[in-house]
């Protein structure tokens, strides 16, 4: 026989997916939040995005290279994803260099000592961020006011924190907090488009939809309560738990830092407990809590109960009742 | 539409042969019998070198209760009772038969007509089913007599027949319904009476719709025989799948059997071989082979005499194609064996001979686990494999018996929908593998203290 | 006021810092389990390489049975050897097991060049892995399968693949004999064998007990049991069972004799010069010998010629 034959245990069919191609998927679905954000704060928007991009990438391709020698995995575009997360957790007038400390936190701290993708207990650019929340929080908490395509050095409070010192929930209405007409982070702006890189995600199967709408649930349930207690009525009932879920980074947490894969459970059991721990925790910070919003640490939070959710929550065995 | 409860997969079908009928394949010169071609004991070689057979004659008995008898499937010499090697380049005992004309034994009807009435009782059939060594012919070859046998204090509720086809590329039960349907529902009724029940079901996936219109059709004239179209998910032709998808009952993990629920599931194949071995005195010495691949000229559903070589069908369907690169799989892709040695034997489980060319032949290579858990979504037993294959490489054996490795049925959904292309079944087989052992030698210690 | 926070901080954290240590102090009290001290002793003396070769999970195991048990003739560590055990006995006044030092040995001499490969295993790089799918890369269904499952196991880094080769190669200075290559090969290819001075070997280098004509076709080195080599054994050392002959550590004195009868070249000869041809031998075997040891030279310390100036 010419060519020797190939041989291997079943079975002989792969995946039509790779890693890469669903780490790219993550990138497009991002892609609809970065356009409106653009629109919103102007083309710095751009400039934060690729050079957080450039920055995780340029990090991840030298630790690999010199400090841990191995294989190079950039080409699976986790690097890519991350560094895009980070950006969106960042206002637009930040200076170049946080960008840069906050890439090498992700990266250096958060990814790559752990063993780089799949190994990492937290998510790499939540690290990021609340790392650059606590060493540089005045840069990190002041965020443009919208500029509509010019770019406008005022800075104004985000809804949620303007909330938090006394102003009413519906201080901005519905259609602002869905187009991203208000202050804040790059990515966190643009609920309806975060909503339309969540339908792509459903539709692409990269996630389900298990751990976002959870979120959200608790997240609304958790406010309508709260607003029940304070003697709220009629509209009120349904507007605060409406901000609540619109404004800040529900939306971006929920859909695409909650379902990172490697920092949330491996069962659909486990990631609704995983989930309703964000939503409560998110709450408290934000009605109780010192700052404005928690969503990046209610994530983080619970991300460090991911391995015990992964030991003991096991998936519902065949044939076992 | 009917499913299984939870995982599953759905590979590209690439059905290539679902519309080209059964073809008899030219019979070969000589054949190569394994013993050792169901699960259990090997059979007893009842013939010598130079001894005259006729086709259809018993050769080798079945070793125990749990094994099959095996007939000549071609008339002839035996010129070897020896050790040859099987696809995978092991050797097993097997008998060489070299073919002189095609005289068959007495008493074997092979005409096409139809025999309806069956008047023998349950024994009868079973003991009918035995003497013919029909086994389990969608790959798990199981003994069918073993399965009828009911154990005392089971209650038998309905048959299955198994129409599924699940596997991508196979097309042998599909054309099999198509052509020989009438006489699978007389088989299918021969098998109720055989464990005395009143209802059967054939599932069938939703991808052979013209199979569905026909059973359906003529099940109509059979009192509760049900077609049950099934929506296209693998490995819904799994028996413990496709008890759940067809009756919603789920059969609890190892030791338990689908008889503890209630089932008694039967390839369509197979339910053909036992209309032909009741009602005409057939053993299993032929059955149909899909040949197919997407680099294959001529994809066929062969009907082909046991013991015939593996190339001799590849030739019929127009040779293996040129390529760098080429996987020969007994089987289907997701279940079927690769295989070494091309002259190794069709055998009773053989349901196809998948040839994979080009880069289908290789696996790509595997980057590290990203915790995406499809693997954990796709288990159709609800088993975790990233966790199971990390520990079997690990060596955790006590851990694996106790995350259930054991219930594994090694559907490969797992491997499948991995988008890091780990291999995670094969160590997940082997760590089941090693479990059983550990199960079986503490039960072998512990037996003698009883 | 900055310095007074510092000093609040440093005095709460020095406050905490004594309040946790007395809780622990007071639960390490509360859930102390009484043990043998003479464990700690026993553990310190063993090797702690936790190797598992003396059949318990590690050396605390180990020293936990010496230290309870009353006749620990039944136990040896193979890392340590007799040295450590005769320490180990004195101390605690007991009967030390005796073992004369040993050596994993691969038992297989198809290298790449030998064996012709007939497929391509494409599957989880384990040798137990492919040995539970199928016969192996080549037509011998007995041979080394190369994928160093025994490499993984060694916790000595004594054993390594020889790319040249395609086996697995026993560094005997290194080897501590502790049995986990033995265990983790599926084909049984590795033996512990009896180290003799100077690393010198003779053994059978093949397990294949296929009959002679099915061996010549997998592998031109595998021994086909052809029966010569026990023919010339004065010491009646060489058994031939299955078509495969079989030398015993016990009693072979290495004179070398089966050295050179052997057609094939299957006895494998280590640390030694071969014997001078017989006259009578036929030229064969020396031609099938020399091209085999030229390849192993390269790499291998145990191969033939290389140990002898490093050992004058």
């Amino acid at each position: 026989m010419a060519n020797k034959l190939v041989i291997a245990p079943a079975p002989h069919v792969q995946s039509t997916r790779s890693t890469a191609s669903i780490m790219r998927d993550v990138v497009i679905a991002l892609l609809p939040a970065l356009a409106v954000s653009t629109y919103v704060f102007g083309w710095n928007v751009l400039a934060v995005t690729a050079l957080s991009v450039a920055a995780c990438v340029a990090f991840e391709f030298l630790i690999q290279k010199f400090l841990v020698r191995g294989e190079l995995t950039l080409c699976n575009w986790s690097a890519v994803v991350t560094g895009v997360l980070l950006a969106f957790n960042l206002p637009a007038t930040i200076p170049w260099w946080i960008v840069v400390i906050g890439a090498f936190v992700a990266i250096a701290v958060g990814k790559m000592p752990f063993g780089g993708l799949g190994k990492n207990p937290f998510n790499p650019a939540l690290v990021g961020r609340v790392f650059l929340l606590i060493a540089y929080p005045v840069q990190m908490t002041t965020f443009p006011v919208p500029a509509r395509g010019a770019f406008d050095a005022l800075s104004g409070a985000t809804p949620l924190a303007a909330v938090k010192h006394g102003a009413a929930a519906d201080v901005l209405g519905v259609q602002e907090l869905l187009l991203g007409n208000m202050p804040g982070s790059l990515g966190e702006v643009a609920a309806l488009m975060l909503l339309a890189g969540f339908v792509y995600l459903l539709w692409r199967k990269v996630i389900t939809w298990h751990t976002p709408v959870t979120i959200f649930a608790t997240m609304a349930l958790f406010a309508f309560v709260v607003a029940l207690a304070r003697g709220g009525e009629g509209a009120q009932l349904w507007q605060f738990p409406l901000f609540h879920l619109l404004a800040g980074g529900v939306m971006l947490g929920a859909i695409f830092m909650a379902t990172d894969y490697s920092t949330s459970p491996m069962t659909v059991k486990g990631s609704v407990i995983f989930a309703v721990g964000i939503g409560v925790i998110t709450m408290l910070i934000r009605l109780w809590g010192a700052y404005p919003e928690g969503m990046s640490f209610a994530i983080l939070i619970m991300n460090a109960t991911v391995p015990l959710i992964n030991k003991y929550v096991k998936p519902k065995r065949f044939g076992v009742k | 539409m009917k499913t299984f409860p939870m995982g599953g997969v759905h590979p590209s079908e690439n059905k290539l042969s679902k519309a080209k009928p059964i073809e008899v394949l030219a019979l070969p010169d000589t054949v190569r019998i394994p013993l050792a071609q169901h699960i259990g004991a090997p059979a007893v070689a009842k013939v010598a070198k130079g001894d005259k057979v006729l086709a259809g004659q018993l050769i080798a008995e079945a070793g125990s209760f749990m094994s099959a008898n095996i007939h000549a499937p071609v008339s002839g010499t035996v010129t070897a009772v020896d050790m040859q090697p099987n696809g995978q380049g092991l050797r097993q005992m097997m008998i060489t038969i070299q073919r002189e004309g095609d005289e068959w034994a007495e008493g074997i009807d092979r005409s096409e007509t139809l025999v309806r009435e069956c008047t023998l009782s349950a024994q009868e059939i079973v003991a009918k089913i035995k003497a013919a060594g029909i086994v389990g012919m969608g790959g798990a070859t199981f003994p069918t007599h073993v399965k009828l046998s009911v154990p005392p204090g089971k209650k038998a509720e309905c048959v299955i027949v198994n129409g599924v086809e699940c596997e991508p590329y196979l097309t042998s039960d599909h054309r099999t319904m198509l052509e020989h349907g009438e006489e699978l529902l007389v088989g299918v009724t021969i098998l109720m009476k055989a464990v005395d029940v009143k209802r059967a079901y054939i599932g069938i996936e939703n991808n052979k719709p013209d199979a569905i219109a026909h059973l359906t059709q003529l099940a109509r004239a059979y009192e509760g025989i049900e077609v049950v179209p099934l929506k296209v998910m693998y490995p819904q032709g799994g028996e413990k799948q496709l008890i759940a998808a067809v009756t919603g009952r789920q059969v609890p993990p190892p030791p338990a059997l689908p008889i503890d629920v209630g089932a008694v599931v039967c390839n369509a194949s197979t339910t053909y071989a036992v209309y032909r071995a009741v009602q005409k005195n057939m053993p299993l010495v032929e059955r149909v082979v899909t040949v197919t691949g997407k680099g294959m000229k001529e994809p066929k559903n062969l009907l082909t005499r046991m013991g015939t070589p593996v190339s001799a069908l590849l030739e019929a369907a127009g040779g293996l194609p040129e390529s760098e690169t080429l996987k020969v799989i007994n089987g289907g892709p997701m279940m079927g064996r690769a295989m070494v040695e091309l002259d190794s034997p069709v055998t009773k489980g053989c349901s196809g001979i998948t040839v994979m060319s080009g880069a289908d032949a290789v696996r790509r290579e595997a980057s590290q686990c990203i915790k995406c858990a499809k693997c954990v979504a796709a288990c159709p037993m609800g088993l975790e494999p990233y966790y199971l294959s990390k520990m079997a490489r690990k060596k955790g054996w006590e851990e694996l018996e106790a995350q259930m490795i054991t219930s594994c049925i090694e559907c490969g959904c797992c491997q499948s929908s991995c988008p890091a292309y780990l291999p995670l079944l094969d160590w997940v087989r082997l760590g089941k593998q090693t479990v059983m052992g550990i199960i079986r030698s503490r039960a072998a210690a512990a037996a003698p203290k009883k | 006021m900055e310095v007074e926070v510092l000093l609040y901080t440093i005095l709460t954290l020095c406050a905490l810092g004594v309040l946790s240590a007395v809780i622990l102090y007071f639960v390490a009290q509360k859930f102390r389990v009484e043990e043998d001290p003479r464990i700690d002793e026993v553990e310190k003396m063993l090797p702690g390489a936790n190797c598992g070769g003396c059949g318990f999970a590690g050396c605390r195991g180990m020293a936990d049975a010496l230290v309870k048990r009353d006749d620990i003739s039944a136990l040896f560590c193979p890392v340590g050897g007799g040295d450590c055990m005769k320490a180990v006995a004195a101390y605690l006044g007991k009967a030390a097991a005796e073992k004369e030092p040993q050596t994993a040995t691969v038992r297989c001499g198809g290298t790449c060049a030998k064996r012709p490969r007939t497929n391509k295993f494409d599957g989880a790089t384990s040798c137990a892995v492919a040995a539970s799918l199928y016969v192996g890369e080549t037509a011998c269904a007995f041979g080394c399968l190369g994928f160093g499952d025994c490499v993984v196991s060694c916790a000595f880094d004594a054993i390594r693949m020889n790319p040249e080769t395609g086996l697995p190669e026993v560094d005997p200075d290194k080897c501590t004999a502790c049995g986990a290559c033995v265990k983790a090969c599926p084909k049984m290819i590795i033996e512990l064998r009896k180290k003799w001075p100077k690393n010198r070997a003779v053994y059978v280098s093949c397990v294949s007990k296929d009959k002679g004509a099915a061996v010549m076709k997998a592998c031109k080195a595998g021994c086909i049991g052809c029966g010569k080599c026990a023919k010339v054994c004065a010491f009646d050392a060489i058994t031939v069972e299955n078509n495969l002959a079989y030398i015993d550590p016990q009693k072979c004195k290495l004179c070398r004799k089966c050295v050179n009868e052997c057609p094939t070249g299957a006895i494998r000869l280590v640390g030694m010069e071969p014997l001078p041809k017989a006259p009578k031998a036929p030229a064969a075997p020396a031609a099938a010998a020399a091209p085999k040891a030229a390849p192993a030279a390269e790499g291998a310390p145990k191969a033939a010629p290389a140990p002898t100036p490093k050992a004058e």
